[in-house]
């Protein structure tokens, strides 16, 4: 578990899930399905005392109840942390709620359609086969490290006119605000001040030279009184769209490859019939949905039986939510011809993840420029798949070997 | 064989949140507005030879915002 944090004496190991469950736990993080079995069969929505406070909904029914109320959960913290700050760095429009939600998402919407994302294939195409160049003639990979990773990096730097090559940092400063900063503030505040110099910088340069790409978008944009935005609201949407747009597309697209290479069968069938890469797209993220969001307790109300009271947080968990059998049929099998899923993997109701098309054709393109490239390949015995903690889940070592076994 | 009767379609604009599975497996019976949310197109009658994409659009709508109604 190389990637993730060790359990610091305020986490002890989870001996009861049902009333004391923790999702920085090494058991959930190496393998949380069967833990999320056992609470659905015994409460819609479980509690813990861990995090200050923290329900846990795991039926679809509870999560969708809960990401459609906006009168008392708020998104205002969408992480969950051991501590929490009155002052938290606004990312709007995910820390948005009603009225300020809608305008400021809507501002985010337009490039993001699938329209907008065809324009942008071109070029993700063209990553991944750059990567695939680079190690394709070892016969093996960590895809994770080498391939999943910097896709979505690329893919959004193309985007908001910044230099690809500053991939680096981005991903260091993920790994510092997503899984580091569950439990280490000083880490946290230091990334994201990093990260608003960074972006500060990029505005100010376009100040004096505009440009046409997403970061000039938002810039030029104007509200609903026809004034443009401020500074701090343009850096806290290119904060999300840096947070949200990287590490939850690495870890979808790693956790198909994943499911891929341990499945020679959908493998086979995926390429035979290349018409299912769709249906097998929403599958996987369906099955594998790397996106936990949180929300925070504001009034007293009851879901799905449970009392839920405020000053606590709630780990809204669409993965978990995916895999409940009252929603679907076989809910633990991956079917990649499934003709009926309505997943929750990019959430329910306003919050619905702006880059959904985004992520969407960044796995479709490089699940299929990889089958294109390397159609036979398989878990590498020697080495070891490790997964993300926290609330983004997805292979972070991910060792591979080509070609068919000798 | 009888005959099957005529399906009309309709996006309730409360409840899409622009998911565009819809436009995804049915491009023929819906297109998406500037924000990417969704909508029938013309008066949302679904051609002959289509009703299985109009119901299977509806079947994997997230949000239940895909109304399909026979005629």
């Amino acid at each position: 578990m190389s990637d993730s944090v060790s359990v610091l004496p305020d986490h002890p190991p989870v001996t009861d899930w049902v009333h004391d469950f923790d999702h920085t736990d090494p058991r959930w993080t190496e393998n949380p399905f069967p833990i999320w079995d056992e609470l659905r069969a015994e409460c819609p929505v479980v509690h813990t005392k861990r995090f200050l406070g923290c329900y846990l909904p795991t039926t679809y029914q509870a999560v969708k109840q809960i990401a459609y109320d906006t009168e008392h959960f708020s998104s205002r913290r969408v992480i969950v942390r051991d501590i929490r700050p009155e002052q938290t760095a606004s990312a709007p429009p995910i820390t948005s709620d009603p009225p300020e939600h809608k305008p400021a998402k809507q501002l985010l919407l337009p490039p993001f359609t699938p329209d907008a994302m065809k324009k942008l294939e071109p070029r993700v195409r063209a990553i991944c086969n750059e990567l695939i160049d680079q190690f394709i003639a070892d016969g093996k990979c960590d895809a994770a490290a080498r391939y999943t990773k910097h896709i979505p990096v690329r893919a959004i730097a193309h985007m908001l006119g910044i230099p690809e090559k500053d991939g680096e940092l981005f991903i260091k400063w993920i790994h510092e605000i997503l899984e580091l900063g569950i439990k280490d503030d000083a880490t946290l505040m230091r990334a994201v001040h990093e990260m608003t110099e960074y972006f500060a910088g990029h505005i100010e340069h376009r100040k004096k030279h505009p440009t046409e790409d997403l970061i000039s978008t938002l810039m030029n944009a104007r509200d609903k009184n026809g004034q443009p935005l401020s500074d701090t609201h343009v850096l806290g949407s290119l904060r999300l769209l840096l947070i949200a747009g990287i590490d939850t597309t690495w870890s979808g697209i790693g956790a198909s490859l994943w499911h891929l290479a341990k499945t020679p069968a959908d493998r086979d069938r995926l390429i035979a019939e290349p018409e299912l890469m769709p249906s097998a797209i929403e599958e996987f993220l369906r099955a594998y949905s790397p996106v936990t969001m949180a929300r925070e307790v504001m009034k007293e109300t009851v879901i799905s039986g449970c009392p839920i009271k405020p000053g606590n947080m709630v780990l809204l968990s669409f993965p978990a939510a995916n895999r409940d059998p009252a929603m679907f049929a076989d809910a633990d099998k991956v079917v990649i011809d499934r003709k009926e899923n309505r997943h929750a993997a990019f959430g329910l109701g306003i919050h619905r993840c702006v880059g959904s098309n985004l992520a969407r054709m960044e796995m479709t393109v490089a699940t299929e420029e990889w089958l294109k490239r390397i159609p036979d390949f398989r878990l590498d015995p020697a080495g070891q798949v490790t997964w993300s903690e926290g609330t983004v889940r997805g292979p972070r070592q991910l060792p591979m070997l080509f070609g068919k076994p000798s | 064989m009888s005959k099957s009767p005529r399906l009309k379609i309709h996006v309730d604009q409360e409840k899409c949140q622009g998911h565009a599975r819809c436009k995804s497996l049915a491009p023929e019976l819906f297109e998406l507005d500037e924000f990417g949310n969704a909508h029938e197109i013309g008066d949302g009658s679904v051609p002959k030879g289509l009703e299985d994409k109009a119901w299977l659009a509806q079947a994997n709508c997230p949000e239940i915002a895909i109304e399909v109604t026979e005629e």
